[in-house]
């Protein structure tokens, strides 16, 4: 789950992380207001959205004084900001975090995740901050350094060293860097990040280290055991569609395509959108109803793929294992005849009680056309929307 | 022969008086399965059917003799039932649990090393030999017993689809493993194939893979250095849009990287057999071997 940099930086102060003064501001109003109680200009106005570079999409500004504040506010507040991230359709900016300006001496980079191949977590740092730093992973990975850390024994002060030595920090400013790694690495277990990042995390020229910057992914899969991070849910930065999806436990991506389509398992889904693309036609979402889908959430990922006005036709492909044919076809009918489907669906399934499940659907009266197999059922579809 | 589980393989179920597992418990005892204890902590002295309960793995294990276990507990427990199992020196540990934390499943590696317990999963369907046992929650007369081919595989209904394809055609499978769709997982392709390498009666592999990390390029190269049967490959998520987790926590493609094309050219490289269309696998398979 993706929080905004103001929500990350909440967090980042709760662990004694040091940040800029600054605040939130949902209006020019307020953000003149935040900017006053700053104590001087420069400040820097920052659009709060979950995508990054906003600064190159001019949802990031330095004013100079109280009405660059109010004009900066002004301009980005209701701006439809399109980063390389937010696609073309960009995100509106409903809020926006204003902060004091640094006497800056470098900026560098700063971030831990956990390494999937490794089973550790890994702290990657670099003195060229402030840039994209996958085109510096790319163009010179030699300027990036990578300490591994066991989940187990945690955080050593050697890793800090590691770290700080190959940053090549004055020395006055070992020590508050090492409280930061070691107050930011603590975060990162406690909240089951899975991303920490801080670009750029700032040198001062009076030898502070400052986040001026903050990214926080959490494992979605850990939210149970942090209730708080769930307040910070921003339902306006997700799909409206998706949103209703997760109402229901469905897994549900929206995509630009007009083949709507229904699938238990992720792995199956992605290969039938797969080779729904293969047959010539392309898919408009991605839905796994899961293993143990009930005639229930069948008929509400019915509903949310018609939601969809780009939808010109269905395929439906159950694998039937705990999820029985049967069942899934008792799903099929009653979510048909409840939601007055419009554009033609085609069926495919397999598996156990598909005997039964295929006099269900034959007996219905509905208009579905059977496929004998996924290939079959593919062909059928595109041939549908083409 | 097989892989990892067979005949006589003892199984223990922990979660076993939960709804899933009671429901799967009784699909194995069926299969023909033996399950010969189950744990749930406070439920000693009960009976899930036939099948004696025990407070703790090692309860269960100094009774019964148990040397595999089957896990059904819940994603915030489920790490700690891994590790109840592992020090109880089981052999294999076969997760179903969908869910669990990173966090938790990177101590659970970590802790693991250097033990002899292997583990499948976590968020796996889990692992069969067609005709003498299953462990898991695949269907299981889509099977076919008597070999020759082993199966690997990141997901779930996708390995039915492509067993169900197999036997379609008359080919039968040795052992069929899902290794789980999280991105921190016990057993890997690798381990798979090596055991499939090793094993007379596996005449050849299908491995199915998923966009997402560096497993299937790892495992392309070991087969190009180390496996001489044939291996059919197929990657799911080449529509798949970047940054976004398709459904499985690892299935997520991220900075250019573990994109399914990437890992098709690899496959390609290490010679196997790539599949890119899953409607014509069965033919490419009884083409193969």
């Amino acid at each position: 789950m993706k929080i905004h940099e103001y929500q990350a930086k909440e967090l980042f102060t709760k662990y004694g992380v040091p940040i800029p003064n600054g605040g939130v501001a949902f209006s020019t109003e307020e953000a003149c207001s935040v900017a006053d109680t700053l104590g001087g200009y420069p400040v820097v106005v920052k659009a709060q959205i979950h995508a990054g570079g906003r600064g190159k999409g001019g949802g990031v500004k330095l004013a100079g004084g109280a009405d660059e504040v109010k004009t900066n506010a002004d301009d980005i507040l209701g701006m439809t900001l399109v980063t390389h991230q937010t696609g073309p359709e960009g995100r509106l900016v409903k809020k926006v975090l204003v902060e004091q300006g640094l006497n800056i001496a470098s900026e560098l980079y700063l971030s831990i995740l956990p390494d999937r191949a490794t089973a550790k977590n890994i702290i990657m740092a670099s003195e060229a901050g402030g840039m994209d730093i996958e085109a510096v992973a790319a163009d010179t990975p030699e300027k990036i350094i990578k300490v591994l850390v066991d989940p187990l024994t945690g955080l050593q002060a050697y890793h800090c060293r590691e770290v700080a030595f190959g940053l090549n920090l004055p020395a006055e400013a070992m020590k508050p860097f090492f409280k930061l790694l070691t107050s930011l690495y603590r975060m990162f277990c406690d909240y089951d990040c899975s991303l920490v990042e801080i670009n750029p995390l700032v040198l001062t020229a009076e030898n502070d280290v400052i986040a001026l910057d903050a990214k926080v992914d959490v494992d979605s899969n850990a939210l149970f055991r942090h209730k708080d991070i769930l307040e910070y849910r921003d339902l306006d930065e997700e799909d409206p569609l998706e949103v209703e999806a997760s109402n229901y436990n469905l897994n549900y991506i929206n995509l630009d395509g007009n083949v709507g389509n229904m699938v238990n398992g992720a792995g199956l889904a992605m290969a039938t959108m797969d080779i729904i693309k293969m047959a010539g036609a392309d898919p408009a979402n991605f839905l796994d109803v899961g293993g143990g889908a009930s005639a229930e959430m069948v008929e509400n990922g019915f509903r949310i793929i018609l939601s969809d006005p780009n939808v010109k036709g269905i395929l439906i492909n159950i694998f039937g294992g705990i999820l029985r044919c049967d069942v899934l076809a008792t799903g099929v009918v009653e979510a048909a005849k409840k939601t007055n489907i419009a554009v033609p669906v085609v069926v495919r399934m397999e598996g156990t009680n598909v005997e039964e499940g295929r006099r269900i659907l034959a007996e219905s009266g509905l208009n579905l056309i059977t496929a004998v197999d996924l290939k079959d059922a593919a062909e059928k579809v595109a041939e549908i929307v083409a | 022969m097989s892989i990892f589980v067979n005949k006589e393989t003892k199984l223990l179920v922990q979660g076993i008086t939960g709804r899933e597992g009671q429901f799967h418990t009784r699909q194995c005892v069926e299969y023909g399965t033996q399950v010969v204890a189950g744990v749930t902590p406070g439920k000693a002295g009960q009976k899930m059917d036939d099948v004696p309960v025990f407070n703790t793995v090692k309860d269960a294990v100094s009774a019964t003799g148990a040397n595999c276990s089957m896990i059904f507990v819940p994603p915030p427990f489920a790490a700690d039932a891994i590790m109840e199992a592992v020090d109880a020196e089981i052999e294999l540990i076969v997760a179903i649990t969908e869910g669990i934390p990173v966090m938790d499943m990177m101590k659970v590696k970590n802790f693991m090393a250097g033990k002899n317990s292997r583990l499948i999963g976590p968020n796996c369907p889990g692992i069969i030999t067609p005709g003498e046992c299953k462990i898991g929650i695949m269907p299981g007369p889509i099977h076919q017993p008597g070999g020759p081919i082993g199966v690997v595989s990141r997901s779930g209904t996708l390995t039915y689809e492509v067993v169900h394809q197999l036997t379609g055609k008359g080919i039968g499978q040795t052992t069929c493993i899902g290794i789980g769709g999280d991105p921190v997982n016990g057993t890997n392709f690798i381990d798979c194939l090596s055991a499939f390498q090793d094993d007379p009666d596996t005449k050849g592999i299908v491995m199915v893979g998923e966009i997402g990390g560096t497993a299937e390029e790892e495992a392309a190269d070991f087969i190009a250095a180390n496996v001489n049967k044939p291996v059919v490959g197929f990657i799911a998520g080449l529509t798949a849009p970047p940054g976004r987790r398709m459904g499985h926590a690892g299935a997520i493609v991220s900075g250019g990287s573990g994109t399914a094309q990437g890992k098709i050219e690899a496959m390609k490289a290490g010679g196997i057999h790539v599949c890119e269309n899953l409607g014509q696998l069965g033919d490419i398979c009884a083409q193969v071997f």
